[in-house]
């Protein structure tokens, strides 16, 4: 019999609109966030929030935890959590102050080092889970309080006995890497952009914001090259079917323990970066540093619209989960309300984001 | 229906060399002795059909074929040469491809990211090689249109399809990509009549491209319609293989469910097994 090769249009698929389309990308909801708080903030916070100085003021926080999500959120698609991504910014931020101020290192050498380090760590992590077999979210509990644990002792031993690192900015000052990862980019412009009177100035002529602070930068690079990885490369075909089912991933061909060590190694790389990056930018490290950071990361992941089941979400949802979470946090301090409404709203914003992930979840699968 | 069809069969000789022989393959989990010594081997253009009861073993010994697991003992060889495989990833790459009988798909991923999943088709070198979707999704609309499928839309989720259309991307992906054997295992059995006969002729299309053709399947019909040669496991072990016309199609079904039993039932059945 001859293999039925007609081409016919299915009689019984009604088009599909525009908006059952959009319902079905996992970041709409995270998009909808944005529009929601942005309206909010408008109607309630004061009009200096939406300057560009007051831009840049909630969104340095949303990059530096936004840089956490979207990697929370590719290692969760990939099917796993890292609740140690919090103390590993500590512990990151131990080894780099260490390797800058204690042994001199020029951050040429520094950075790499750190990745390295933590790039191991999350090495490990992975290692145990896929050994084990136990839940992610078990071990990588352990790996919160080890790091956390390991980043106290650490500090205390290499600074004679103090729990905060000094003078990582005199170490790393001059150095060629440094504007790279502290600081802000395109000063120039913004001077430009000033004597031109397209933005705001101080007094004496200097733009009030003078640059794009890195982390942002970094921030909207990373979301971008991480929805590429996701969408357009085999390796986010893979990181959607390990955390989809790991075994038919495996089965069908799919490195599962090559994705899933990558992701831990990633997350912690992240971890790394942010250290860095505040480390620098602080002058100093000490044990507190990206304290609770993990669960945030994992609600950015999550209002993103990441699935906690794995195989499904989004990067760029994560980088608009991020930004929701930086208005929320910093906008309320331009508004008559109560500072402490924030994790009320946030919890409630999680709620919410679980709830409509789960409806999203059922329209993809076909409401089975 | 009679031991003739439609096909021509493979009339592969007897002395033919092998593409994969497996040797007194046995398989343990925990004190569960799943594999007890099957022997077995294809050769080029021919179709094997694995036939068993319930629990005989059948998706085990296939899955130590395809690397999904290690045998506790016994040999592989493949062409000729003693191989293990790590991972099924290469007995894929070495042209092994299997329908397992759970399908190994996903359900919240699209019909062509399921399709291609663990061998994307890229376009572009070095940073700029990408997922050639293009591409990637019009292979798969062809390949479901062969096995008599118009799919909606290759962006669908897999989730949404019925089982039997489930099953047959399962089908179309494994014979686009078995380019040395191809197992199969019960891949009719959520099918209706006019895809299981498109399945039934693509096991007769690869095989004249001189793919070997592992069939496993509970239907003797199926089996009788497409197979060369017959292998009968019950518990672990292989309880002879036959060549087609060397075995009626009743034999083959008492052999398969262990002789008495059957016999019994069919009295009361009226001979509709
Ligand atoms: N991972 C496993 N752990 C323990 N026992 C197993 C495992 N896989 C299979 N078995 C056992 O091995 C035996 C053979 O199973 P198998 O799936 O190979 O049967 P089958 O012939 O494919 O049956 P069916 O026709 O129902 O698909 C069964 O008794 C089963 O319980
Ligand atoms: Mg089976």
């Amino acid at each position: 019999m001859a293999a039925d090769t007609q081409v016919q249009q299915d009689e019984r698929v009604r088009a599909e609109s525009f908006a059952t389309k959009l319902m079905k990308k996992p970041e709409l909801g995270a998009i909808g966030g944005v529009i929601l708080v942005t309206l909010f903030f408008l109607f309630t916070a004061d009009s200096a929030m939406f300057t560009l100085s007051g831009i840049m003021n909630f969104m340095t926080p949303a990059a530096q935890l936004g840089i956490l999500g979207i990697a929370a959120a590719m290692l969760m698609i990939g099917g796993e959590f890292d609740l140690s991504i919090g103390s590993m910014v500590a512990f990151a931020g131990m080894v780099f102050g260490v390797f800058t101020v204690n042994l001199g290192l020029p951050l040429v050498v520094a950075i790499p080092l750190t990745m390295a380090f933590a790039a191991g760590i999350g090495a490990v992590n992975g290692s145990i889970v896929l050994k084990t077999g136990l839940p992610s979210f078990i071990v990588t509990l352990a790996g919160l309080f080890i790091l956390r644990g390991a980043s106290l002792v650490g500090l205390k031993i290499f600074t004679g006995g103090s729990t905060q690192l000094r003078g990582v900015r005199d170490a790393v000052e001059g150095d060629w890497l440094a504007p790279i990862f502290s600081g802000e980019a395109f000063g120039g412009l913004f001077t430009w952009l000033a004597s031109m009177g397209l933005v705001e100035t101080f007094k004496n002529g200097t733009p009030k914001v003078p640059g794009i602070p890195v982390e942002i930068l970094w921030f909207i690079a990373i979301a971008l090259v991480a929805t590429y990885i996701l969408l357009r490369t085999p390796a986010g075909n893979w990181i959607f079917a390990t955390g989809g089912d790991s075994n038919a991933a495996k089965n069908s061909g799919v490195p599962v323990r090559k994705v899933k060590i990558s992701l831990f190694m990633l997350t912690a790389c992240a971890a790394a970066l942010v250290a860095i990056i505040t480390v620098i930018d602080a002058g100093s490290t000490d044990a507190r540093r990206g304290f609770m950071k993990e669960f945030e990361a994992i609600i950015t992941a999550v209002i993103g619209g990441c699935l906690l089941t794995g195989g499904y979400g989004s990067a760029i949802g994560a980088f608009f989960g991020a930004i929701i979470f930086g208005m929320v946090t910093i906008g309320l301090t331009y508004t008559d309300f109560d500072q402490d409404w924030f994790q009320i709203f946030l919890g409630g914003m999680l709620l919410l984001a679980v709830v409509f992930n789960n409806v999203i979840r059922k329209r993809v699968t076909g409401e089975r | 229906m009679s031991a003739d069809s439609k096909f021509h069969h493979g009339d592969v000789p007897a002395d033919a060399k092998p593409i994969i022989h497996m040797e007194e393959i046995k398989k343990n989990f925990g004190n569960v002795i799943a594999l007890n010594g099957v022997t077995f081997d294809v050769t080029p253009g021919e179709c094997h059909c694995l036939l068993g009861d319930n629990g005989a073993g059948k998706s085990t010994f296939i899955k130590t074929m395809s690397g999904v697991h290690k045998p506790s003992s016994g040999q592989i060889f493949f062409e000729g040469t003693p191989m293990s495989f790590d991972s099924p990833r290469e007995a894929m790459e070495a042209g092994i491809a299997t329908v397992f009988q759970d399908l190994a798909m996903i359900p919240l991923m699209s019909v062509t990211r399921n399709f291609f999943m663990g061998r994307e088709p890229t376009k572009g070198r070095g940073i700029a090689r990408r997922f050639d979707l293009d591409r990637a999704n019009e292979i798969t609309m062809e390949e479901m249109r062969k096995m008599g499928i118009n799919l909606r839309a290759p962006d669908q989720a897999v989730g949404t399809l019925s089982g039997g259309e489930r099953q047959t991307v399962a089908i179309a992906r494994a014979v686009y990509f078995g380019a040395k054997v191809l197992i199969l295992d019960e891949p009719t059995s959520a099918l209706g009549v006019r895809q299981t006969s498109n399945v039934l002729s693509t096991i007769d299309r690869v095989r004249k491209q001189g793919v070997g053709v592992v069939f496993i399947s509970h239907n003797v019909r199926h089996a009788l319609a497409v197979g060369d040669r017959f292998t009968v496991l019950n518990r672990g072990q292989t309880l002879g293989t036959a060549r087609r016309g060397e075995i009626e199609a009743s034999e083959l079904q008492d052999l398969m469910a262990g002789g008495q039993e059957l016999a019994q039932l069919e009295g009361s059945l009226g001979g509709t097994v």
